[in-house]
């Protein structure tokens, strides 16, 4: 506070405290009802889920967490889960780190115009763009009999209810969260850098590789664990579009709750869940902020 | 074009640009357009193919369809099963709206005007549902739900909803009230407005962009909603999501593509509409 004449200080410095005081309280006060909302549904539940997953019947136990580990069809499953999110990472970068350069690349209202191509299916509901992918890859679907019209198939390729299926399924979900923060990096380095390398002798793949690549990790590191992240615990493509033998966390998780009734077992996956989420979304916040995926807008 | 022209160092190609401009044809930007077209081909071509086929004439899934017809929306306008699951979910998501929204605006207002110890801590759990798996959510609320009775009730999935809708609202409004000048809300109320008028009729139109956004934001996540609805929602409460989910899990009934298209529609004109109120909002500050 700045104080041009000493006596006044003295006299309005409570005042003007108070008054900072009550409006930091008003203000405080528009955050409660969001802030018991959240208390009750979201941290509540969740500190009994893990509270449940370690304490049964009045006994404390880690006999929940011993049989994810202990039975081989668990083990199977927590394999199969990280083996899916890391092929989908991958897929996801190789197909959405090329789109983002190209629109990084294009004038701004182009990129626009092609941003909304990748936001239409963004918002639109799984449900609606996994019945279109079963759609196409069942074995009657639009994809085999165009192929065996072509003469380049005789039988029907399988490429649902099985890992394919759920691949493409899930890539198809999680490219935009790989293409909107790559592409919000992207834009924001400077062209004259590339232009400055070849200007020096580089050449554009040179230019490219030492200078362009390095400035995009950020956004390429934050989509990447994006999409790991949200992929550990997708449920409906997998239920939908995966073979039997091929389960992942999330279906796990269901089937323990609605058909085994088994809660504390499910709060145990949920809480690996839980806890590997976390841990590489820490890593994700220190990279990129929340704000650049989910502000929705085009720009 | 010779394999040389294409490698030629960047150094030739500069120092020739001053003489000549140059007529090669950049192959690495062609190949880089077309890649790029076949990845937003893959990413909205199934979105376009649902609606040529949901006026099929077929009885099964076939496409191009053979003819044209409207049976499938008439399916499912006819069917109570369907018309009662949409009217179930925009009941939900609208209420869920209505509630995320103003709650999320006073968060977002005590967010960015307050300064009390926290906050940082507040901000970190309000946005932890967008990244939080929602099976988790959705198994935590039904455990909490199962004592408190609340399971299978409209109030107890428009609550859990709305604690998935708010983190979306107070994304979009937290960035419109950072993005303009505090200055104007100062001189109203040295002019004599009091907070409350301030609020109504300076704060409230310049971040109306946001509001917008954020509450359509929340009505779609809500609509689209199919996890936590499927815990505690049952059978009596079910939400389309949920009826979509059985018909695509017992066989691949085609009135879901009747369905998806008119959900495909709805979003395309909600996605133009939210970027319209956007651009408007920006010509006028």
């Amino acid at each position: 506070m700045t104080v041009i004449t000493g006596r006044p200080a003295v006299r309005v410095e409570p005042g003007i405290r108070r008054l900072y005081l009550r409006r930091q309280l008003g203000l405080f006060l528009l955050l409660v009802p969001a802030l018991i909302l959240l208390l009750a549904l979201f941290v509540y539940p969740i500190a009994r889920l893990l509270v449940t997953s370690v304490y049964d019947q009045g006994v404390l136990t880690l006999q929940h967490y011993e049989r994810i580990v202990q039975v081989d069809l668990y083990l199977r499953v927590m394999r199969t889960t990280f083996t899916i999110a890391l092929q989908v990472t991958a897929i996801c970068l190789l197909l959405g780190y090329p789109l983002a350069y190209f629109l990084s690349s294009v004038r701004v209202r182009t990129a626009r115009l092609l941003l909304i191509l990748v936001l239409i299916p963004f918002w639109t509901s799984i449900l609606v763009r996994t019945y279109a992918w079963m759609v196409l890859l069942q074995r009657q679907g639009v994809i085999n009999r165009w192929l065996i019209e072509l003469g380049l198939i005789e039988e029907p390729l399988r490429m649902m209810y099985n890992r394919i299926g759920v691949l493409v399924g899930m890539v198809h979900v999680l490219l935009p969260f790989m293409v909107l923060p790559a592409f919000a990096v992207m834009r924001g380095i400077d062209r004259d850098l590339i232009r400055a390398a070849q200007n020096l002798g580089a050449s554009p793949f040179q230019a490219f590789l030492r200078v362009f690549f390095p400035l995009s990790l950020p956004g390429v590191a934050a989509g990447s664990l994006l999409v790991f992240i949200l992929a550990l615990g997708f449920f409906i493509t997998p239920a939908l579009m995966g073979g039997r033998t091929d389960i992942m966390i999330a279906q796990l998780m269901e089937d323990q709750i609605r058909t085994q009734l088994n809660f504390p077992f499910a709060a145990a996956l949920g809480t690996v869940l839980l806890a590997v989420t976390l841990v590489i979304f820490a890593v994700y916040n220190r990279l990129l902020g929340l704000d650049k995926i989910f502000g929705g807008s085009v720009s | 074009m010779t394999v040389q022209e294409m490698t030629r160092p960047g150094v030739r190609v500069v120092a020739e640009r001053r003489t000549k401009p140059p007529r090669t044809i950049p192959w690495g930007r062609v190949l880089l357009a077309l890649f790029s077209a076949g990845v937003l081909l893959f990413l909205v071509a199934p979105v376009v193919i649902v609606i040529p086929m949901s006026f099929s004439a077929a009885k099964y899934l076939s496409f191009p369809p053979p003819g044209f017809s409207l049976q499938w929306y008439q399916n499912f306008f006819a069917r109570a099963d369907w018309t009662s699951a949409m009217i179930q979910s925009i009941r939900v998501a609208f209420t869920v709206m209505v509630l995320a929204t103003v709650l999320g605006i006073m968060a977002s207002l005590a967010l960015v005007r307050g300064n009390f110890p926290g906050k940082d801590l507040i901000n970190a759990v309000i946005v932890s549902p967008l990244i939080v798996p929602t099976i988790i959510i959705a198994i935590a609320v039904y455990g909490v739900y199962a004592r408190l009775q609340l399971v299978q009730t409209f109030i107890g999935l428009v609550v859990a909803h709305t604690v998935l809708a708010l983190p979306y609202v107070i994304v979009n409004v937290t960035a419109t009230l950072r993005g303009f000048d505090i200055r104007l809300e100062q001189a109203a109320q040295n002019l004599g407005a009091s907070p409350l008028q301030t609020f109504r009729y300076v704060t409230l139109p310049l971040i109306a962009p946001g509001i917008f956004a954020g509450a359509v934001f929340a009505f779609i996540a809500s609509f689209d909603e199919l996890i936590v609805a499927l815990f505690i929602a049952g059978a009596q409460g079910r939400t389309l999501p949920m009826r979509m989910f059985e018909g695509l899990r017992l066989e691949i009934d085609p009135t879901i593509a009747a369905v998806s298209s008119l959900l495909i529609t709805f979003s395309v004109l909600v996605l133009l509409s939210a970027e319209l109120v956007r651009r408007r909002g920006r010509a006028d500050t």
